[in-house]
C-alpha cells in the first residue's frame, strides 16, 4: 500500500464464500478488492487518500450530487457482495489507512461479525412504505353534519370559526385514521419476518411524492418466506381506498447490521 | 400496489435475491447508506468526518421528522422495536414539538380574541403556526 492510497470498506462476508472480488467499480471507480482473515472476508476498494482525505472528503459529502454518487456505488458494490452470500453492509465513509488495519478490524470483531452474518444467512431486507392521500382520506372521513353550522345569534364570524374546528377535526380524524392503518400494515406483516425495523418517515423532497407517507419499515425475510411476504403486501395494497403500499428490494440487510438493541455508538472502536 | 424499481428482479422464488443492477429511489439509498449499515470507526481520523456526516444526515433525518411532525404521524415514538440514535432524535424533536405546540396554541388563543374582538370581520387573522426552532 503507497501512502496515497486510502482503504475503502464496503462490507464484510464470510471468508469460505467465492473470495473473488465482485466485479463491479468502486465509489472511485476503483477494481474492487477483497481481504480474507480467517473466517471473514471484507470487501474494500483502494481510493486516492488525496481524493478520501478527511478534509476533502467533508466537502465532497456537503455536496448532494457527489453524495449522490458515491452512495449508489457503495450500494452498488454492497449488493454486488450480497448477491453472493451473506453481508454486513458497512456505512458509508469508513476508511482505513491500509490493508492491516481492516484485517485487525476482522481479527478483533470476529465474533460479532460472525453472528451479525448468521442473523442474515439466507435473508433479505424488503422495505415496505405505507402512502396516504390526505384529502381523499380526510374527505372520505368527514362526516356530512361536519359542514352544518348552527345560524342564528351566532354571527358570520362564529360560523367561520365552526367550519375551521370542523376542518381541524377532519384532519385529525384522518392522521389518527393514517396511524392505525400503519400499525396495521406493520403488525400484519412482522408475523412473516425473521426481524423488522421501523424508521421515520422520508422527507417528501426525497420521496417526490406529497401523500403522506404513514410507514416506512424494514423486514429482514427469509428466502423461502418471500412469495407470501410479497403477496401479503399486495393485498394490504388493496386493503383500503386511498391507501398505497410500495415495496423496495431486495436490499442488502442495511437495515440488520446491527443487532437489535445495539445502540450505534456502542460500535466506535 | 406501487412497485418500486425492479423488485422482484431476479429475486423473487429464492435463490440469493440481491440483484446489482437496482435502479432505485435515491433517498431509499441515502436512507441506508447513511444512516444504517455497521458504524466501525477506521484508523483514519474520523472525528472531523462523522461531524459532517452528522450534519448531512440530520439534515435529511429532521427534515423527515418535521414533516412527520407537520401530519402528526408520530406513533413510531412509542414503539419499542424503535431504538438507537433515531430514538434520541426523536426525544429532541418531542421537545422542540411540544415547544411548537404550546406556541401554536397561544397563537389560537390570540386570533381568537382578536376574532372576539372585531365580531363583523369574516376571516379573523390568524397567524401562521411558527416554526421556533
Amino acid at each position: 500500500m503507497t501512502g496515497s492510497q486510502t482503504v475503502w470498506l464496503y462490507a464484510v462476508t464470510r471468508g469460505d464464500a467465492d473470495s473473488s472480488p465482485p466485479a463491479v467499480r468502486g465509489v472511485a471507480g476503483e477494481d474492487v478488492r477483497v481481504l480474507t482473515e480467517g473466517p471473514l472476508t471484507a470487501v474494500v476498494g483502494s481510493v486516492d487518500a488525496r481524493r478520501f482525505g478527511p478534509d476533502v472528503l467533508a466537502g465532497h459529502l456537503e455536496n448532494l450530487d457527489w453524495l449522490a454518487t458515491a452512495a449508489r456505488a457503495h450500494d452498488a458494490v454492497v449488493a454486488a457482495a450480497a448477491a453472493r452470500g451473506p453481508v454486513v453492509p458497512v456505512r458509508l465513509a469508513t476508511l482505513f489507512s491500509s490493508d492491516d488495519g481492516v484485517r485487525e478490524l476482522l481479527r478483533g470483531r470476529r465474533g460479532d461479525f460472525q453472528s451479525a452474518l448468521a442473523a442474515v444467512t439466507g435473508r433479505a431486507e424488503w422495505g415496505v412504505k405505507a402512502y396516504v392521500d390526505p384529502d381523499s382520506l380526510a374527505d372520505s372521513l368527514s362526516a356530512p353534519d361536519a359542514a352544518t353550522v348552527p345560524t342564528g345569534q351566532s354571527g358570520a364570524g362564529s360560523a367561520y370559526l365552526m367550519r375551521r374546528r370542523a376542518k381541524l377535526a377532519a384532519r385529525q380524524s384522518a392522521q389518527s385514521a393514517a396511524g392505525e392503518w400503519a400499525q396495521q400494515i406493520h403488525a400484519r406483516l412482522r408475523p412473516l419476518c425473521a426481524a423488522s425495523r421501523l424508521h421515520p418517515a422520508q422527507d417528501p423532497r426525497l420521496t417526490g411524492r406529497r401523500d403522506w407517507m404513514i410507514l416506512n419499515a424494514a423486514y429482514l425475510v427469509d428466502q423461502d418466506r418471500t412469495e407470501p411476504f410479497h403477496a401479503l403486501v399486495r393485498q394490504l395494497t388493496e386493503w383500503q381506498a386511498g391507501l398505497d403500499v410500495e415495496l423496495t428490494g431486495p436490499w442488502p440487510p442495511y437495515s440488520f447490521a446491527v443487532p437489535e438493541g445495539a445502540q450505534p455508538g456502542e460500535r466506535h472502536g | 400496489m406501487t412497485l418500486a424499481p425492479d423488485p422482484f428482479g431476479s429475486g423473487l422464488g429464492g435463490g440469493q435475491a440481491q440483484s446489482a443492477d437496482r435502479a432505485t429511489n435515491l433517498g431509499d439509498i441515502l436512507e441506508r447508506v447513511l444512516d444504517k449499515g455497521l458504524v466501525i470507526a477506521g484508523d483514519i481520523r474520523v472525528n472531523l468526518l462523522d461531524i459532517e456526516l452528522l450534519t448531512i444526515k440530520l439534515r435529511l433525518v429532521i427534515a423527515s421528522l418535521e414533516t412527520a411532525k407537520e401530519v402528526g404521524i408520530d406513533w413510531w415514538e412509542h414503539d419499542p422495536w424503535l431504538r438507537g440514535d433515531a430514538e434520541r432524535r426523536e426525544l429532541a424533536q418531542k421537545e422542540r414539538g411540544r415547544r411548537e405546540l404550546t406556541a401554536a396554541e397561544q397563537t389560537q388563543e390570540q386570533g381568537q380574541r382578536a376574532h372576539e374582538e372585531a365580531e363583523e370581520e369574516p376571516e379573523p387573522r390568524r397567524a401562521r403556526r411558527g416554526k421556533n426552532s
